[in-house]
């Protein structure tokens, strides 16, 4: 039985589908099956940053009206052949997911895959609460300002109640991943502080993203960051993160910050 | 004209109601009821009592009628449930609606009644036991959007509140953590009722209906561990060690 990882936010523009395909071509490129399924039905991106955007035939309204086999809806992916993408529709809306449907579907990969990483699509509406709903860990993204810090506080408060695994009484495993994050405007002040979007978040931090052209430009080319420039500081950040999903104990560095004498021969390992 | 005009407090109260639920046809209603009344004499006089008329197919008339029958018994309606806006009027006492059960209201002797039938005199009530102050502990962080709400006592909060989020205590509220919400306590009139906090960012706080916000706080204890408690109609506020 695979795990399935929601990818959340509760603000638009933080990096949630950025992250879910990096961290799904991540994990892919470790050898575990990996899909991801777009849950953002109406406003779907996953296919574009994934580049299989000329690909898509059916989606996930498809498979869950009955129109489709799941199998005619994945697309595997040409670069990594254990990362699968499931797209959502363009020309339906939310109202298209249906609870069962979403839960047949996500059984049904839970099945096929080692992980299933929804992404989720922004805001607090059936859109993103189908999209948790069967999830065993949430990775909650965020950016380092006050709006995205209370947004994603308030989906964490969501993940606490309107899970399965919330209703079940069990704890819903929650990680930070703190994306978009700035070392110039840190150093100026006009960024919150990791430790203080710790200190309001108070989940694990999972990973820290520095803001970088690479993963614009990686998205203009239809490629996860992480399979476009593996050298890039978001990549190896985003590497690190997949290891410590995967239960490695890896000390999180904040991007810019200097390191000690000692840091400067160790800090580099993780890469 | 009116300079500094003083603000009209609206508090909301609850009070503990008896609601009585008639059955048709009342004239035999009345009588069970008189019954009542017979063996326990006084039983309806000076309390509160809302008419719940949900399901009954009457008319205004039959209601007026019924509600001043009921005035010769000395009760007195002090609201009416579940009737249709129709069926009242400026002669009638208003509707009342939302009402939370508690428990019942034991009729003196009244339940005992069919086993011992040849006991007239009422038990002799019990002494008010003090009672203990009910409170709710939270180990979790308090998260933006959610609220809490514990009418009864006070609430602790082992952790923090967040931006966007509220507490309202019926006592005193402690929180662990920062407090960056909403903070209300006292609500159901306790103007004794504090709010305590390790670090204070609060949105806005209130105690028995008064009320600051962030902005009229001033900045001198911001993110201090503090308590608040109420002094006439000023905050108060101190810095705890």
């Amino acid at each position: 039985m695979g795990k399935v990882i929601v990818v959340t936010s509760g603000k638009g523009g933080v990096g949630k589908t950025t992250s879910s395909a990096a961290l799904g071509a991540a994990l892919a490129q470790g050898g575990d099956k990996v899909v991801v399924v777009d849950f953002d039905v109406g406003l779907r991106n996953l296919d574009l940053v994934m580049g299989a955007e000329r690909r898509v035939v059916y989606d996930l309204v498809n498979v869950i009206q009955g129109e489709a086999k799941l199998t005619q809806a994945l697309i595997r992916d040409k670069r990594v052949e254990t990362l699968y993408l499931l797209p959502a529709s363009q020309t339906r809306d939310k109202d298209n997911l249906t609870t069962e449907g979403v839960a047949a579907v996500i059984g049904a990969l839970k099945a096929n895959f080692d992980w299933v990483i929804c992404d989720s699509p922004a805001g607090i509406e059936r859109g993103a609460t189908l999209a948790m709903r069967h999830a065993d860990v949430a990775i909650v993204v965020t950016n380092p300002e006050v709006s995205s810090v209370r947004d994603s506080d308030r989906i964490i408060g969501l993940l606490d109640s309107k899970t399965l695994k919330a209703e079940n009484g069990e704890r819903m495993e929650k990680h930070l991943l703190l994306t978009r994050y700035d070392p110039l405007r840190a150093e100026r002040g006009d960024m919150l502080k990791v430790d203080d979007v710790l200190e309001i978040l108070s989940i694990p931090l999972l990973g820290i993203i520095p803001e970088s052209m690479d993963v614009l430009r990686a998205s203009n080319i239809g490629s996860p960051v992480t399979l476009a420039d593996q050298g890039s500081a978001p990549a190896i950040a985003y590497f690190d993160a997949v290891r410590r999903l995967k239960g490695e104990q890896l000390p999180v560095t904040v991007p810019g910050e200097k390191r000690g004498f000692f840091g400067k021969f160790f800090g580099r390992k993780a890469a | 004209m009116l300079t500094q005009p003083r603000p009209i407090r609206l508090k909301g109260r609850s009070y503990l109601a008896l609601t009585l639920t008639p059955e048709l046809p009342f004239e035999d209603w009345l009588a069970r009821l008189d019954d009542l009344a017979s063996r326990s004499a006084g039983f309806f006089l000076r309390r509160p009592v809302v008419l719940d008329i949900t399901g009954l197919d009457i008319d205004r008339a039959q209601l007026r009628t019924f509600v001043s029958q009921l005035g010769s018994r000395q009760v007195r309606i002090m609201g009416i449930e579940g009737a249709s806006p129709s069926l009242l009027g400026s002669d009638l006492p208003p509707a009342m609606a939302d009402g939370r059960p508690t428990s019942d209201f034991e009729p003196p002797a009244a339940a005992a009644e069919a086993a011992t039938a040849e006991v007239a005199v009422a038990e002799p009530v019990m002494p008010d036991l003090p009672k203990a102050v009910p409170s709710i502990i939270v180990t979790q962080p308090v998260r933006s959007g959610q609220s809490l709400v514990f009418l009864e006592g006070d609430v602790t909060v082992v952790g923090s509140v967040a931006s966007g989020a509220e507490i309202v205590a019926g006592g005193s509220i402690h929180v662990y953590g920062t407090l960056r919400g909403r903070a209300m306590a006292g609500t159901m009139g306790n103007a004794a009722a504090r709010i305590f906090c390790r670090k204070l960012e609060a949105e806005l706080i209130a105690i028995d209906g008064y009320y600051k916000t962030a902005e009229d706080m001033g900045p001198e204890f911001r993110g201090k561990p503090v308590q608040i408690w109420l002094d006439g109609e000023t905050f108060k506020v101190e810095a705890l060690a």
